[in-house]
């Protein structure tokens, strides 16, 4: 052989070897985040955790259940606020809409899913916060909703078109109008899909801290009814974690926990029944 | 029945008169149509809101300080010196940063799953990565605070100094918190969007181009390096450009190891300051209209930034993604 094919081989086999480090490392730091917060968070969950108020500084126990049902709270007011518009659109989108029309409304939903979570915090604020005098439930709700809108469109849409055009033409030979079709045969068929697509959706603005900053605020006791502002489990986290308390750190860390256990576990289910039906290629 | 027919013969029609389209909205056709366009149309409403509510709300800022703002480098709350330029600068940085070890990174790890990897084991990994997409990014933060930072005032630092310390941008005190943790934490963020999009990229490129490269004789990482990647490089640059906007926007992570202070210094172990860190901050504290104002102009500032960014990514990759198929 001669050198130079030796040299090409030797480049060959290290820059082969390196790629599988790369893919390694990638990987490997989901193993390190999983580890590290079941490490330091594992310790210190219990059932006060779910149930008890945040405890003053220094004083042991405590919980975070107000930022739990605030969370919570914050995901139905997101829900309402953004699965219809992003679900009616992509129906829109996939099975009514002229092109030019069709265009724009893409085009402003891909607009939307790049601005970044914070400016959408500022729109909250001057949008609902401002005219309310108020930090509230509904300012943060209306903030993670918007962020919703635009992978609930695009779900909806791609499901809907996959759907095979022979189903809509057979509907329609038996005489069903358009939006029967549509109605009673193409969203049923979608609908695994597009479920998959909104735990998928619901899931990613669980874990949104920066929009919720001033516009949900937080709050270290109950908040009830929607206009008041209110606790979450991502920026009770943040001021937990910034806080100079080794107590809070501990709890911001069964938090962390939580709150990833949580969007992983929807995640991977989510994947898992998708990528099952065959169209893994889900927002 | 007869009547259910006809309607179903209208379903695409091209010129009808006035009766035709009774017939539809009597059907229920063009009521479907009219409500799911309002829908539609709340998401134009919302994003000419959102610019609206940007540009009136900066207002203030905009008429007072001009281009100025851009410029100057004190931020001055107290006195109403507004200068964005510390944000800027660490914005930038910090996006530097992330680029250079993402990636190469990235794009190592994409060209596994693309081309060496067996089938089985690149979903398998592809899975992964898209989980590692999933994580909040405040979860990020919370390990950028006790698990990076710690290891970069340690370990990182003190030894990029002794090696590398005669570069300017690798000197001074080694805090921990600073620009270059910024950027590493935003780097392990990012890597997931560069690794998912160019492995999608590079698995449309057409199978002859590999084989024609290989048949002449090249090896497996010649044929990768020289054919395929830059068959693929439109989609390549596309997911870097779509991370590089993720990089811009991202606050939380960043706000929590940055060390939050508005100044200017070459070395990237300094503590510095981004735009969104600093909306985030400073947002529900500010107490007179200017000041707000201010904050607003710095969103705007963001919101174009991405805006232009984003466009730029996926005409690459809506490019590049219809070559490979044109192709195959």
């Amino acid at each position: 052989m001669s050198v130079r094919l030796v040299w090409r081989k030797a480049v060959n086999a290290v820059m082969l070897g390196l790629t599988g480090v790369c893919a390694l490392i990638t990987v490997g730091v989901l193993g390190v985040i999983l580890g590290y917060l079941a490490w330091h968070g594992g310790r210190d969950i219990n059932w006060n955790f779910f149930t008890k108020l945040p405890a003053p500084v220094g004083e042991a126990g405590g919980g975070m259940a107000n930022a739990i049902v605030g969370s919570a709270k914050l995901l139905v007011v997101a829900s309402l606020f953004g699965i219809p518009i992003g679900l009616l659109s992509g129906v829109y989108l996939a099975e009514f809409g002229g092109r030019w029309y069709s265009f724009f409304v893409r085009y402003a939903t891909d607009l939307l899913n790049g601005v970044p979570s914070i400016v959408i915090g500022i729109f909250a604020y001057a949008v609902v916060v401002v005219p309310r005098h108020q930090f509230s439930t509904l300012a943060g709700g209306f903030a993670l909703g918007i962020m919703m809108i635009p992978i609930a469109v695009r779900s909806a849409e791609e499901f809907l078109r996959a759907v095979p055009s022979s189903l809509r033409e057979a509907a329609m030979a038996l005489g069903a109008s358009r939006w029967r079709t549509v109605a009673t045969v193409v969203i049923p068929a979608a609908l695994q899909g597009i479920i998959g697509g909104i735990m998928l959706d619901l899931a990613r603005v669980a874990g949104e801290t920066a929009p919720l900053l001033f516009t949900a605020f937080n709050n270290l006791y109950w908040s009830p009814g929607w206009n008041q502002p209110t606790a979450s489990l991502p920026v009770l986290i943040y001021t937990y974690a910034i806080s100079p308390y080794d107590d809070w750190h501990r709890q911001a860390w069964a938090a962390g926990l939580v709150l990833l256990a949580l969007v992983l576990a929807a995640n991977i289910i989510t994947r898992l029944m998708l990528s099952r039906r065959g169209a893994a290629r889900g927002a | 029945m007869s009547n259910a027919i006809q309607t179903a013969g209208s379903v695409a029609p091209s010129h009808e008169g006035p009766r035709a389209w009774l017939r539809r909205f009597v059907s229920g056709d063009e009521v479907a149509h009219i409500v799911t366009l309002l829908f539609a149309s709340t998401i134009l409403a919302i994003t000419g809101l959102l610019v609206l509510q940007l540009w009136t709300n900066s207002r203030l800022s905009r008429v007072q300080s001009g281009w100025h703002f851009f410029f100057m480098q004190t931020w001055d709350p107290v006195f109403e010196h507004f200068g964005a330029l510390p944000f800027l600068y660490g914005t930038v940085v910090t996006t530097v940063v992330a680029l250079v070890i993402s990636v190469p990174l990235g794009l190592g790890a994409a060209i596994y799953l693309a081309e060496l990897a067996p089938r089985k084991i690149s979903d398998v990994l592809a899975f992964l990565v898209d989980l590692l997409a999933a994580v909040p990014s405040v979860i990020y933060g919370l390990l950028g605070i006790f698990l990076v930072i710690p290891l970069m005032r340690e370990v990182i630092e003190p030894f990029l100094k002794r090696t590398m310390g005669f570069l300017p941008i690798f000197q001074g005190p080694a805090y921990g918190i600073g620009l270059l943790t910024g950027g590493l934490v935003l780097a392990i963020m990012i890597v997931p969007f560069i690794v998912s999009i160019s492995r999608e990229v590079l698995l449309v490129v057409p199978r002859e181009q590999r084989e024609a490269a290989m048949s002449l004789g090249a090896t497996r990482w010649e044929a990768t390096w020289h054919v395929v990647v830059p068959y693929a490089r439109g989609g390549i640059f596309g997911s870097i450009f779509l991370a590089m906007a993720r990089a811009l926007g991202e606050t939380m992570a960043v706000t929590m190891v940055i060390g939050n202070d508005p100044r200017i210094a070459a070395s990237l172990f300094s503590p510095g300051y981004t735009i969104a860190a600093v909306i985030a901050n400073e947002f529900s504290e500010a107490t007179y209209p200017l000041y707000i104002n201010a904050l607003v102009e710095l969103g705007l500032v963001l919101f174009l930034l991405t805006f232009v960014l984003n466009g730029l990514a996926r005409l690459l990759i809506l490019a590049t993604e219809q070559r490979g198929v044109a192709h195959s």
